[in-house]
């Protein structure tokens, strides 16, 4: 994972509530074993006509927004499956952070594992950051040490879990960091009662 | 003297491997399907590591393979090599999985507790959201994202910020003809799908209690449509004497030390929740959602309702766009909205029970000639329990198709898909845009309510049958 310390770039306003997974990354595109090459696919649904062809009334077509950095949206982004599509799709689309009044438990988590910045401002704050985001050069700044938002005369703190935070900014193998632990592994698992079940087959 | 504890917080102390923010856990069952692993694989072969507990770690495939037609393979190639990297991980690593022609194959979260796998007080995760339905039996049992399955393959653990407890207290009675469907959809439509959010739900009371494991399960399932990490019931007769006998379940001694284990597991009387919702079962009846996300949904003696019942701006909005996508008219009575398909299936209602109530309504009456109906068992032990109570005939002599075992419809990974601009009364789990394929247009019901549908051809206030 690539290291993420401070992001600056302009922004995209998707004003709706509880967007869900199956809308960021629909079930057609969850075939694939590789990771990487679902930018494109990103809101695939929202964004194309039934025939295929790229909807020119959706903002993620609009050539102006070709460049955005920052996804802002309505509160419970993220809800629904806990496919990890999601946020590869967002950042392989070349967004690099998402900010949010409220993003669902699993997207939030699954993005601290792949550097897709989730952040979580007050509604008021998202608000004007959406209207701020209609001019397609306005520039929103984000900074994960200091934990804070700037952008045209907003200032904003965002709370941030410091694991995460250190996981993001070092961009380190989290495996790596738990194998380091091995100990406090084994001693819990020596310790766990026989009656616990296996699944080792029992039918063959 | 020690704090009075949820069942929550019981289970997730007795998984602590360090004890921080987040906390490191413990996981007793890793549960594995097709579409949320095999990039997890690929980073732990290219890191040169193993899985650490491969007798822990059980497989199955579910979400992208056909319900009929399976001797000829899978004839989509994408979805062919996705189960192949499965099969050929599983064997790599010595995994048990229930493969395409292994009579236990199911929907992962059908197959672990049909398996007795999913026991109290464990701690369970899988690449699936829905995995909250194992938490029906006093198990903590929440989803997880490809990176995390990667990390429990290599160390058998998670990281995890401590979610905050919520009680959802059901007293009274579920009324007769009134689903565990309606029960869960009424608690969403309560608090919302984001209600739930950093919560794990204990549902509590006399209601929940009287539920079978089926039902509880149904319930738990649909933890994460209102938003929480999971969904939780503590143990009791019901459990045990479900559990009891089943092929992974323990044994002799073993089961008596196990059964003493999960007597335990029960919020102490005096433990506090963060947040309560409390709900009174004896009011409810049958639900339909009418709009794209779970929390949408009205009685069935209702109609479809106007954005402008909505105060606040954003579920205005989501209200207009939702009755657009569904091709509604505010007021219209639900009763009046006539249905293209039925889906009878899922890891919500694809399991023995959902398919005897919805037989029921079924015997001795036809699917009408403009609907297209399916029942999908939730796993081929499903499948074959039907057939030897003489489910499958009922279903075919009514015009249903009768298929093999996954998530199909569901999701329509699979050739399941509904077409767009078509309407299908579905005993899933999600009404999302597209969730049953491009442009269909998805309403949850129960199974009862499904089964009632499919034959009237629009939807019927199935206690209107019932009664006859
Ligand atoms: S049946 Fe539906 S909700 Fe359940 S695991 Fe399959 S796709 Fe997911």
């Amino acid at each position: 994972m690539k290291p993420v310390t401070t992001i600056t770039g302009t922004m995209m306003p998707l004003d709706r509530g509880d967007v869900d997974t199956d809308q960021i990354i629909p079930q057609q595109f969850l075939k694939r074993i590789e990771r990487d090459g679902y930018g494109e696919f990103l809101f695939y649904n929202w964004a194309h006509t039934d025939d295929g062809t790229p909807s020119s009334d959706f903002i993620l077509n609009d050539p102006a927004r070709r460049g955005a950095r920052v996804l802002v949206t309505g509160p419970n982004f993220g809800c629904g499956s806990s496919r990890e599509h999601a946020p590869w799709a967002i950042q392989q689309w070349g967004f690099e952070a998402v900010v949010t009044a409220s993003a669902a438990d699993i997207f939030r988590n699954n993005s601290s594992y792949v550097g897709l910045l989730v952040v979580e401002l007050p509604q008021d704050a998202v608000t004007r950051l959406i209207e701020m985001a209609s001019d397609p050069t306005a520039e929103v700044s984000i900074d994960l040490e200091s934990q804070t938002v700037t952008a045209d005369g907003l200032e904003e703190h965002f709370e941030f879990n410091p694991t995460a935070k250190e996981r993001l900014l070092t961009g380190l193998d989290g495996i790596g960091v738990t194998m380091s632990h091995d100990d406090l592994i084994a001693s819990h698992e020596e310790a766990r009662p026989a009656w616990l079940p296996t699944t080792v087959d029992v039918s063959s | 003297m020690t704090e009075p504890r949820t069942l929550f917080q019981k289970v997730w102390d007795n998984h602590i491997v360090i004890d921080a923010d987040p906390t490191l856990l413990y996981v007793d069952l890793h549960l594995v399907h097709e579409v949320t692993s095999p990039q997890a694989f690929a980073g732990l072969n290219q890191s040169g590591r193993t899985v650490r507990r491969p007798d822990l770690t059980v497989a199955t495939v579910d979400h992208g393979i056909p319900t009929t037609g399976r001797s000829l393979g899978i004839r989509d190639p994408l979805s062919k090599r996705q189960i192949d990297a499965l099969v050929e991980n599983c064997m790599d690593h010595g995994i048990t999985m229930f493969g395409l022609d292994d009579p236990r194959q199911g929907i992962v979260h059908v197959v672990g507790p049909e398996q007795g796998l999913t026991q109290p007080g464990l701690l369970v995760v899988c690449g699936d959201s829905h995995t909250s339905t194992h938490g029906a039996f006093g198990a903590l049992a929440f989803g997880i994202g490809t990176t995390e399955v990667e990390h429990v393959l290599a160390t058998q653990t998670i990281w995890q910020a401590k979610p905050q407890s919520m009680a959802v207290e059901v007293e009274g009675e579920l009324p007769w003809g009134v689903a565990a469907k309606d029960l869960i959809l009424g608690i969403i439509a309560q608090i919302g799908v984001s209600g739930g959010t950093r919560h794990v739900i204990e549902y509590r009371g006399k209601a929940i209690h009287d539920l079978s494991m089926e039902q509880r399960m149904t319930i738990c399932n649909m933890s994460i449509e209102g938003g929480a990490r999971a969904g939780m019931i503590a143990p009791d007769e019901t459990t045990i004497r479900y559990i009891e006998g089943r092929p992974f379940a323990p044994k002799g001694a073993q089961w008596d030390k196990g059964v003493s284990a999960w007597e335990s597991l029960v919020t102490d009387p005096d433990a506090v929740f963060d947040k309560v919702a409390v709900l009174d079962a004896s009011r409810l009846v049958p639900h339909v959602s009418w709009g794209v996300n779970p929390a949408q949904t009205v009685p069935v003696t209702g109609s479809v309702p106007s954005p402008d019942s909505y105060d606040d701006p954003l579920q205005r909005d989501a209200a207009v766009r939702a009755l657009e996508y569904m091709a509604l008219r505010p007021g219209t009575p639900i009763l009046d909205i006539a249905i293209d398909h039925v889906f009878l299936g899922s890891c919500t209602n694809g399991r023995i029970e959902d398919l005897r109530a919805a037989a029921k309504v079924v015997e001795g009456r036809r699917v009408d000639s403009r609907v297209s109906a399916v029942v999908v068992p939730g796993s081929m032990q499903v499948k074959a329990q039907a057939e030897s109570e003489g489910l499958h005939e009922v279903f075919e002599a009514a015009g249903f198709s009768w298929r093999d075992a996954g998530c199909s419809s569901c999701l329509a990974m699979n050739p399941d898909v509904i077409p767009a601009g078509e309407r299908c009364a579905s005993t899933s789990n999600r009404n999302y845009e597209g969730r049953q394929g491009r442009g269909a247009r998805t309403h949850l019901v129960s199974p009862a309510m499904a089964a009632a549908a499919a034959v009237a051809g629009h939807f019927v206030d199935v206690r209107d049958w019932e009664d006859s």
